[in-house]
């Protein structure tokens, strides 16, 4: 018998609403065209779609302009055109980035390679045993060589909402940038990047119930104007010669190539469906669900949860004593329930948590209570068998 | 439980599970190699004592992972010992290819004894390296190959 799906691997990504896929199909159904480019009106159409998506996106996040919101193909293709652009140009010798135990490979790698590249050093703040940054560390770290911060805004791997507003603020003290891996906050949190004042925000698409391979990196536009593209190709130019080429302005001079059109024209639309049903009210029906399935799994025997910072987003990590979590995802998939086995990218921090891999449930706005319930059950008969 | 699951996590598997044999490490081994699977996580170092007659005279296991790949390193540490280089070698064909499926459905598995508990992972593709790992991780080491073993 096929058992109905519950599907607990939404910080892997979303399932996209019918909303999201029709306005995606409508686009190769009804205004296929390449945009920036022709004078007929099926390309100014399918321009003005695409346009009209990086206002929604501009207004979702509160963006000062729209020439801050740069389309990529996902957070870490934000974080490497980060990475890549202005680290390049401002990084220097002897120069440290800071980053946090809790980053997911796309917020390590990229910083990683520019220190090796620069001969620059990679610094990084220690969580505690919840999962929480420990503040006082950061604190300690930062000084007159540090050039940079990227930080983790919600971790896929425990749940944690980072203070990343007192981070902000400190670095801004000492005149350093921060960059914010946004990817799990942006489902769930509020985000205002003006208040905020963070200098560059990344997240995906996908995990926002939008298509994948479109993502969004926000710069504060001084930032932008002072770095070199990332690419180079058609688009991000305003004249060409052998000689010579003139960057197109903001914020075409970091989207080279015909962009994904079709999932830029989604993601717009997952924008519009969450505003719909209020992150509020996203948020408020995720927590009630982390909080439920905390304490239902907290009586299972041998079960240890990882990550239980007091701020937390729908992000339930945990390890048995005597049962692997690979074991776990084949036992609850028999009874339908997807969840993500493994170190979801994040290897140092599974490391600091001295396990090999974790067992997550994450949740979205349409699972239910029951389907909680049908991951308890699941997880009761696997110790049935290993116990 | 359910039949393909019963079939997959079979009662040999999950004692071999939850008591590895030769599960220790050896002193002085002759041949040494680690595997080890990204996707999962799972890390297994397998030390052998191969005398100048090519028979193995002790092998064990270290290592974490699922109770498939656990079970298996368990599995073929008390199959392999007092077994020559090149028998290690003809029975890690054998249960590569029982794992892979490429044996067809009546297998002849004779020879693989206790092993043909495994032939339930050919149902399951993305739990086939977690069988095979300390196979091609031993293999390795016989080989006296340095480098890492990755299998994802």
């Amino acid at each position: 018998m096929v058992k109905p799906l519950v599907y607990l691997d939404n910080a892997a990504t979303t399932q996209k609403p019918q909303y999201v896929i029709d306005k995606t199909n409508n686009y190769y159904e009804k205004m296929n065209a390449n945009i920036h480019r022709g004078v007929h009106a099926l390309s100014q159409e399918a321009t003005e779609a695409f346009e009209s998506s990086r206002i929604i996106i501009k207004n979702f996040i509160n963006a000062l302009g729209k020439n801050e919101i740069i389309f990529t193909r996902g957070t870490t293709e934000s974080i490497n055109l980060v990475a890549s652009s202005y680290g390049r140009k401002n990084i220097k010798e002897g120069d440290e980035i800071i980053i946090s135990t809790m980053e997911h490979h796309s917020n390590i790698v990229p910083w990683q390679m520019l220190c090796a590249e620069k001969n620059a050093k990679l610094r990084v703040i220690p969580v505690n045993d919840e999962g929480e940054i420990i503040f006082e560390e950061f604190e300690k770290l930062i000084n007159e060589k540090t050039k940079f911060v990227s930080i983790v805004y919600a971790s896929n791997s425990l749940g944690t909402v980072n203070p990343v507003k007192k981070i902000i603020d400190l670095a801004h003290s000492y005149n350093i940038p921060v960059m914010l891996d946004a990817a799990q906050a942006v489902n769930h949190l509020k985000i205002d990047v003006q208040q905020l004042d963070c200098d560059f925000l990344a997240f995906s698409g996908h995990k926002l119930y939008g298509p994948t391979g479109i993502g969004i990196l926000y710069g504060k536009v001084n930032h932008l104007e002072a770095m070199p593209p990332y690419q180079g190709g058609g688009d991000m130019i305003s004249k060409v010669t052998f000689e010579e080429t003139t960057y197109n302005e903001l914020p075409h001079k970091f989207e080279a190539g015909t962009p994904d059109i079709a999932g830029a024209i989604g993601l717009g639309a997952a924008i519009e469906y969450i505003e719909k049903i209020g992150l509020e009210n996203i948020a408020y029906h995720e927590n009630l669900l982390l909080e439920y399935a905390t304490k239902a799994v907290s009586d299972l025997q041998g079960l240890r949860i990882i990550g239980t910072a007091k701020e937390k987003i729908g992000v339930l990590s945990f390890h048995f004593e005597n049962v692997h979590p690979h074991d776990v995802g084949t036992f609850l998939d028999f009874e339908g329930v997807a969840i993500r086995t493994g170190h979801h990218c994040t290897q140092p921090l599974m490391r600091r948590f001295n396990v090999p891999a974790t067992s997550r449930a994450s949740f979205g706005m349409y699972n239910t209570i029951e389907e909680v319930d049908v991951l308890v059950n699941g997880l009761k008969k696997i110790l049935e068998v290993f116990g | 439980m359910d039949q393909e699951l019963r079939e997959l996590y079979q009662q040999v598997i999950l004692d071999h599970n939850k008591s590895p044999r030769n599960f220790r490490l050896i002193d002085h081994p002759t041949n040494h190699a680690e595997g080890y699977n990204p996707l999962c996580g799972d890390n297994i170092n397998v030390f052998l004592s191969v005398n100048d007659a090519g028979i193995i005279e002790d092998i064990s296991f270290q290592g974490s992972g699922c109770a498939i790949s656990k079970a298996s390193a368990s599995l073929m540490t008390s199959m392999l010992k007092g077994k020559t280089v090149a028998e290690a070698e003809k029975i890690f064909n054998k249960f590569h290819e029982l794992v892979t499926d490429k044996l067809g459905d009546n297998p002849d598995i004779d020879e693989l004894g206790k092993l043909a508990v495994f032939g339930g992972v050919r149902e399951f593709p993305a739990r086939v390296k977690c069988a095979s790992l300390a196979w091609h991780t031993m293999i390795n080491a016989l080989h006296n190959k340095n480098e890492k073993v990755v299998t994802e």
